[in-house]
């Protein structure tokens, strides 16, 4: 038997106050797509990050081919055939496709010649990459083309792709599955980073399970159930949440009509979107990242103001003009996209952090002195009801994991016993258990009567929550659709931006 | 072999507080250097520089009438800093805060009412204030950077003062030096140690620490300020209104540097003159640091810097160094200080660039 292509063998890899890879073993045979599953926090960055010659191995060993190997830099990855498409991507909006590639791989053919040469790739794999388009012309789906031409333009033998679905629309990601199983096909080896169970079941045809950084299991996806991967992952049975479709009351949520013109080409015009938010119900926003969800999500909360006092009401009070404090003291909570730097500050304790948004309702600011002992209370309060694990309610906000200072953010606003809720991307990058009680918590929520609106790009997540969804798209927003009749797949086409006839 | 700057994950608080005596001492060891390199006796120089200025009652007395409106500045301007706002014009700011305040005994020199002397102080800080709206309007309306803008106006503020000086605030008997009139004594700050030059100003300066500490710690408006400087958008989160931010800390920073501009003239120099502040302005940029942007920092800080100018003073003239030694230390104390900070946050690491040799058999 053939020596598989890369082996590891007892990685280990500690930073200060975690280990995060523990004496991890990996073998990964060519034409193999092999997942990397974990929750976050579970070293699979890190891992790769090591294959990659980001970081050096503390122990272990690594074989390539059959051979020891230690790769120094990414370049010298690079070179050994390992390629790798971050989440992330690093292309020079101004430059042409071809002027991007050119600068990233360093070959001595430039012009003509590797113009040529990404048209042949591309039209091998189906890409339908134009090499002289500008980058910032391209869809986000069309710039991981360019990400994964850029590393096939060099003939990986492993191809790394963390979290790659991540920003793309079912329909995008259905493509990039055909490009990575014709890859596979010819030999080439994936190593394919994700959390989201049924596209490893998909397509993936061996899956490690990192859990704490150790390996805790190893399995073919294809024969587990989503379910059972879930488990494996956070080491626990889950206990899915049961709900029936609520009934639901008057409008406690209001917006017609709201636009806003962007203030310059990186930030997105909102086009007259119109929808409401009644009493207890959950209604989800769809729509992939960057079609104006960031933008909306400022103008609901009143970080930006409308122009139009009408254009959002809340409990029936005309608020486009207020101030988000105002908008609190009328039944608002608030949870932002960004968990550190905007929903919380990283920097300061847990019970500052209650100051934030709680100062109002929580009572904690008599005039304009502080009152810490109630802050206290609160921020102890938030954490027992929460299960947030935390080392003290003294300790750094940004010291806590994702998942809990989600759950923590979450939770804060739950207590102030809103209204209307507003919350963007309540589970974007947390782990699956706190992912399942921050839906709960929702589900309560809307359950004893708050008005919930879940901006999200997790299509599974809103079917799972949502009466009503409707899709963002280029900055306006489809009508909304009751939950049951709709189906991944139309959410998929509006996300593209389909008509909803054609839908 | 490649040297990198690595980000430490977590940085301890002590050490925060631990640099500024580190920067001090490194401070104290490079100067002993500098003093070996000019040819004069390292540790009798230190210490002519250091201790003989406060050996007496009066030299204390010195010391706090120096640390007064180094602390004052810094109060005020740590508040900026904190929130991002970075007011480097101090020094302008006390000049038309002194000028101002000043402008009421030179048009009413006969005047002996009593309220003439808080009349002057409040419109002192008034100056102060009207100086900083300046960058305050440009950045909130033209989004103007105020570094450049607050410093460029420290020099506008000087030559005002010279304009004035030399032209219609001129004592007409003052046998044409570029004074004004000396002020009568309702318009002169108290002393308050009998026998030395220490005035009511000094309980000023602590006032103007004490509440600062309330403020940065214990009030909501406080609160904002920290977050404004920390997350911008969790500021804006939180409901600040970023405009009504940087006018704030804009004028709460003017207005203390034109009140310690006013008690300069008032406190100590009695008339109005070429120069009024040997730089408080800018050295309270390092003190503010050096304070570690608190309150209790800065009353600490303040008397370092104090202790500069002073001991610059005296080994000028026991030793007949030049003046500009003062200037040498507080420059060594910002440099090591900011080095320090940065050893906090990063640290040094030595990379060999080595391949493996079976890497490149593949």
């Amino acid at each position: 038997m053939s020596s598989p292509l890369l082996e590891l063998r007892g990685v280990t890899k500690a930073f200060p106050g975690v280990l995060a890879n523990d004496s991890v073993d990996i073998s990964i045979p060519e034409g193999q797509i092999h997942a990397l599953l974990g929750e976050n926090g579970a070293g699979k960055s890190t891992l790769v990050k090591i294959i990659y010659g980001y970081y050096a191995a503390d122990e272990g060993d690594m074989y390539w081919m059959g051979n020891s190997i230690s790769v120094t830099s990414p370049a010298h990855a690079r070179q050994i055939g390992i390629g790798m498409v971050f989440q992330h991507f690093s292309l020079f909006d101004a430059l042409s496709v071809r002027d991007n590639i050119e600068l990233a791989i360093s070959s001595k053919e430039g012009g003509d010649v590797l113009s040529q040469k990404i048209h042949e790739v591309s039209n091998t794999y189906g890409l339908g990459l134009d090499p002289e388009r500008d980058v910032f012309s391209l869809s986000v789906g069309e710039r991981q083309r360019v990400e994964i031409v850029r590393c096939l333009l060099q003939s990986p033998k492993l191809l790394i792709m963390d979290e790659p679905t991540s920003v793309l629309t079912p329909q995008e990601a259905d493509n990039l599955f055909k490009v990575l199983n014709q890859l596979a096909d010819e030999g080439c080896a994936i190593l394919y980073i994700s959390h989201k169970l049924e596209e490893i079941k998909e397509l993936c045809h061996h899956a490690t399970i990192l859990r704490q950084g150790k390996v805790v299991a190893e399995c073919d996806p294809t024969k587990e159930s989503t379910r059972s991967l879930a488990e494996m992952m956070i080491g626990k049975s889950l206990d899915p949440p049961t709900y029936e479709l609520k009934k639901t009351g008057e409008t406690k949520f209001f917006v017609q009509n709201l636009s806003r013109t962007a203030e310059d080409e990186r930030s997105i015009s909102l086009k007259n979107i119109s929808f409401d938010v009644r009493e207890g119900e959950i209604f989800g926003i769809a729509g992939v990242a960057g079609n104006g969800q960031t933008e909306l999500m400022e103008m609901l909360a009143g970080e930006v103001l409308a122009d139009d006092n009408a254009a959002i009401s809340i409990n029936g009070v005309e608020c486009g003009h207020r101030s988000i404090r105002e908008r609190r003291e009328l039944g608002a909570a608030i949870v932002p996209e960004e968990r550190l730097g905007h929903g919380a500050v990283g920097s300061m304790s847990l019970i500052e952090n209650v100051f934030l948004s709680g100062h109002q309702r929580f009572n904690l600011a008599r005039k304009l002195w502080m009152n810490y002992s109630n802050a206290r209370t609160f921020a102890q309060k938030t954490c027992d009801d929460f299960d947030v694990r935390h080392a003290g309610i003294h300790v750094d906000a940004g010291s806590l994991s994702g998942g809990n200072l989600q759950k923590f953010l979450i939770g804060r606003e739950i207590l102030q016993e809103p209204l209307v809720m507003l919350a963007s991307q309540p589970t974007w990058g947390v782990d699956a258990g706190s992912q399942l009680a921050i839906h709960k918590a929702l589900l309560n929520l809307a359950a004893n009567g708050t008005a919930v609106l879940v901006i999200s790009q997790d299509l599974d997540e809103l079917l799972e929550l949502c009466n009503r969804i409707a899709v963002m798209f280029a900055g306006s927003l489809s009508e909304p659709y009751p939950v049951s009749s709709l189906t991944a797949e139309k959410i998929g086409l509006l996300m593209g931006g389909a008509h909803p006839e054609a839908a | 072999m490649r040297i990198k700057l690595v980000p430490r994950q977590t940085h301890s608080r002590l050490m925060t507080w631990l640099t500024p005596v580190m920067a001090l001492g490194l401070s104290l060891v490079a100067g002993t250097v500098v003093f070996y390199l000019l040819g004069y006796p390292p540790l009798q120089s230190l210490y002519a520089f250091f201790i003989s200025p406060i050996s007496d009652l009066y030299g204390v007395c010195e010391l706090l009438v120096k640390a007064s409106p180094l602390a004052m500045i810094a109060v005020g301007l740590s508040m900026g800093f904190r929130a991002n706002v970075w007011n480097i014009g101090a020094e302008g700011q006390l000049t038309v805060g002194a000028l101002t305040g000043s402008a009421l005994v030179i048009y009413f020199p006969e005047s002996n009412n009593i309220l003439i002397l808080p009349a002057m102080l409040i419109l002192g800080i008034l100056g102060g204030m009207a100086w900083a709206s300046i960058p305050a309007f440009l950045k909130t309306r033209f989004n103007t950077n105020e570094i450049l803008t607050s410093l460029l106006l420290v020099y506008v503020a000087i030559l005002l003062l010279s304009t004035l000086v030399h032209g219609p605030w001129r004592d007409p008997a003052g046998y044409n030096f570029p004074q004004s009139v000396l002020f009568q004594n309702v318009a002169t700050l108290p002393v308050i140690v009998p026998g030395t030059r220490l005035h009511l100003g000094t309980i000023f300066a602590l006032l103007a620490i004490i509440t600062g500490w309330v403020l940065i710690s214990r009030t909501l408006a406080g609160f904002q300020v920290r977050v404004s400087g920390m997350a911008p958008q969790a500021a804006r989160y939180t409901g600040v209104r970023s405009n009504l931010m940087i006018w704030c800390v804009l004028l709460g920073a003017g207005g203390l540097a034109g009140l310690a501009g006013i008690i300069e003239i008032t406190g100590l120099i009695g008339q109005v003159q070429p120069i009024i502040s040997p730089g408080y302005g800018f050295s309270a940029i390092i003190v503010a640091f050096l304070g570690r942007l608190h309150p209790v920092g800065i009353l600490f800080a303040s008397l370092v810097l104090a202790l500069s100018y002073l001991g610059g003073e005296f080994v000028q003239i026991k030793l007949g160094l030049p003046l500009g030694i003062a200037g040498v230390f507080q420059g060594m104390l910002l440099f090591f200080l900011l080095s320090c900070d940065i050893l906090i946050h990063y640290r040094i690491e030595i990379r060999k660039a080595s391949i493996s040799s079976s890497a490149r058999s593949t």
